[in-house]
């Protein structure tokens, strides 16, 4: 066996080969599974803990401020140490409150945040599921996080976590739309919705430099669409916090809150990183036709980095905006995805499916 | 069948009431609104207050004119210097005394930096009520160098106490003149930021404009002064129009605007922060040399009579009525606070619009709690 940072294919398929020789079929399928799960879960962990302090930080870096620097060397342990604070936190009982639902909401929005990401190729071999249907799949899937949203609304016996809950309901459904008709554009370009294949298509461009305008387009609005469908600023209508103090989470605590914090950030890692799989290639380094020398350096950098690093600027960008821009009234955001970003997108729908049937993309 | 549309009918129409405050992230201080919303929509809002009341005016009644001073300023915190000059300007019209130009000249430079720190304190939790919470960064960055000249000549950062029946307690400081000078510098080359960072941004100006319409009939009536005032074209600047200290001295623009609604209460308060510049700049290098104080007796008493003096606070008319009998102590004071006013408005603004646009509303007021309940 070869260990290949660039292609852990045969790796994979090496340990594949290992546990089913030396173990019953079911066996080696329960360790497989877990292994996978155990990679996940830590995965998710480090991710949040990591993007907890990074929003700290770049915030900071905003706002003129230094951030965390007293938990660690610079304050890398912070988030640690929060998370160990609000793991003792008491979890508060509320009175007359939906016991089950209160209990099973955070749940079902950390669920959702954890199946989506299970889609995600991080690198040639690191892919857990390679669905023929991926995006579909993981449009479907991050949408089943508002129904935790819902229900922490409506269970809290809250009138503030009630409207939060309201207007995250009426904000996912309506910006679902935005989304998904911004990633069909980028299937009709690639002509799979098996995430593998489109990265693969990337690999001689990627498809905002190749998709013309429509591609372009199609990217911006992604971006406004889906930091509206994770709940963050300037669309954090849901939790706005000087209108509706914490709106649909007021209510929890401890570890509870905890899971919606926690899946706020993994659902903004998520869309980030199928923004820089769809459209900026993926796992695919950096190629410009011709410069060869350019090319085999961008080479040397595995696969895995080229993912992160693509998904790291994504994620800033966002956070660039949540810190910078007001928050949104509920009608006029409404009203810029109704009456703006949807027939923006379906008309470039038309164009995209245009210029692949004349053939006029690179 | 009939039955069924009637209480569908009437669960169409039933209001609810939320309670924004007193504990609440927007109201900036214990102030409780009782807002009756149906879905988003605010139908009304009843505003309570009393939840800081610490009856300052009653305690007046026993406290000598030096010692009331101390009182005013906990009013509105963030127009203590002016507060306090509205108790000295009585005492001392009262008793017919003429204070040296130079204490004129350092209450009004005091008052105007003040006014400056309090609307640069007011746009960070504008910004930070519309949701851009980098506003308050920027805000206190520039407020900071104000408290810190604050500081050095009075000793305090907020609540000064530094005017006295007579002129102020103390001298300025020999860096103050090298300090203010330094900062104006400073903050014109930072206000145009606030411009670029908030008031050009197509989000706030989505939210602000035709938002909350006050107009100027409304306005006088319900004595809403201050720059909310002036927005709606309410001619009330009090330093323009009965000019005290050293206001008859400086040039400066009265900023009036006929619109009245949000977006203009914001402006107003921008466009005041750049003339409060003005005045400092004229005020600033022509400070006369004399004393800072005029000797009083420590025990002022008043002749008997009714006394009343107004002062253009931060966010509005500032007024102090005193009824002397003659005695060491005010026998009757009445504070005209320009927030209870203002306050008195918000029904009329808001109603009809969403509730965050409330928010914003109250936010383009500039409450200060404590000058509410007193």
């Amino acid at each position: 066996m070869t260990f290949n940072i660039y292609d852990l294919t045969s790796f994979n398929q090496w340990v594949d080969k290992t546990l089913y020789d030396s173990l019953p079929a079911f066996w080696a399928m329960i360790i497989e599974m877990t292994l996978i799960g155990v990679a996940f879960l830590l995965f998710y962990a480090l991710i949040g803990l990591f993007l907890v302090y990074a929003e700290r930080k770049v915030c900071a870096f905003i706002q003129n401020r230094v951030g965390p620097n007293r938990v660690g060397p610079y304050g890398i342990f912070q988030t640690i140490a929060d998370f160990i604070k609000l793991l003792m936190k008491e979890l508060i009982p509320i009175n007359k409150a939906d016991k089950f639902l209160f209990n099973l909401a955070p749940f079902i929005v950390i669920i959702a945040s954890f199946m989506a990401i299970a889609a995600i190729p991080f690198g040639l071999g690191l892919h857990a599921i390679d669905f023929n249907i991926g995006v579909f799949y993981v449009m479907a899937v991050s949408s089943l996080g508002v129904i935790g949203v819902l229900l922490a609304g409506w269970s809290s016996n809250n009138k503030y976590s009630l409207i939060g809950a309201m207007r995250s309901g009426a904000q996912i459904v309506s910006y679902e739309l935005s989304v998904g008709l911004s990633m069909v554009t980028i299937v009709i370009l690639a002509g799979s919705m098996q995430l593998s294949t489109i990265v693969e298509a990337q690999r001689d461009g990627w498809f905002i430099f190749t998709g013309h305008v429509p591609a372009l387009i199609a990217f911006l609005i992604f971006i406004i669409a889906s930091t509206a469908e994770t709940n963050r600023g300037p669309f954090d209508l849901a939790e706005a916090e000087s209108e509706l103090t914490a709106g649909y989470h007021t209510e929890y605590s401890g570890i509870k809150f905890a899971f919606f914090f926690l899946a706020e950030y993994m659902n903004m890692f998520i869309v980030a990183s199928i923004a820089a799989t769809l459209f900026w290639g993926g796992w695919m380094p950096l190629h410009i036709g011709g410069w060869a020398g350019f090319n085999t350096v961008m080479d040397y950098i595995p696969p895995f980095f080229w993912y992160m690093g693509k998904t790291m600027v994504v994620i800033f960008i966002m956070m660039w905006f949540k810190w910078t821009f007001p928050r949104l009234r509920i009608d006029q955001l409404l009203k810029l995805e109704w009456k703006y970003l949807l027939p923006i997108n379906l008309f470039n729908i038309i164009l995209m499916a245009l210029i692949v049937l004349l053939g006029w993309h690179f | 069948m009939e039955d069924l549309f009637i209480i569908s009918d009437a669960i169409q129409e039933e209001e609810y009431i939320i309670n924004m405050g007193p504990q609440h992230p927007s109201t900036h201080g214990v102030l409780r609104f009782k807002v009756s919303l149906k879905g988003e929509t605010v139908l009304g809002v009843e505003p309570h207050c009393g939840y800081i009341h610490r009856g300052i005016e009653k305690m007046c009644e026993r406290l000598t004119y030096q010692q009331v001073i101390h009182l005013t300023d906990r009013l509105d915190y963030l127009s203590a210097h002016i507060n306090n000059e509205a108790v000295c300007l009585l005492v001392e019209n009262a008793l017919q005394i003429e204070v040296p130009e130079r204490v004129k000249y350092i209450r009004t430079i005091l008052s105007e930096l003040s006014r400056l720190a309090s609307h640069q304190l007011w746009w960070c939790a504008f910004g930070m009520d519309l949701g851009a919470l980098t506003t308050y960064f920027y805000g206190l960055r520039d407020r900071e160098p104000i408290l810190d000249i604050f500081e050095e000549t009075t000793g305090a950062r907020l609540l000064q106490s530094f005017n006295c029946p007579g002129g102020l307690m103390n001298d300025i400081h020999p860096n103050f003149i090298k300090r203010v000078k330094d900062y104006i510098v400073y903050f014109r080359k930072k206000l145009p930021e606030y411009d670029e960072l908030l008031t050009g941004n197509v989000i706030l100006q989505e939210r602000t404009n035709d938002i909350g319409f006050l107009t100027l009939e409304d306005a006088i009536s319900y004595g809403v002064t201050g720059p909310s005032g002036r927005a709606s074209g309410f001619a009330c600047d009090v330093r323009k129009h009965h000019p005290y200290s050293a206001y008859d001295k400086v040039e400066f623009k009265e900023i009036l605007f006929d619109k009245g609604d949000t977006f203009h209460r914001y402006k107003a308060r921008v466009e005041e922060m750049w003339e409060s510049l003005k005045i400092i700049e004229q005020l600033i290098d022509n400070i006369p040399e004399g004393d800072f104080v005029v000797k009083m007796k420590p025990i002022i008493r008043l002749p008997e009579g009714e006394y009343y003096q107004r002062v253009e606070a931060c966010r509005g008319e500032f007024g102090v009525y005193v009824l002397s009998t003659g005695d060491k102590y005010p026998y009757r004071v009445k504070f005209r606070s320009p927030n209870f006013s203002n306050l008195s408005a918000i029904n009329l603004l808001s109603a009809g619009h969403k509730i965050a646009d409330l928010v914003a509303i109250s936010g383009s007021l500039d409450l200060v709690i404590p000058d509410i309940d007193r």
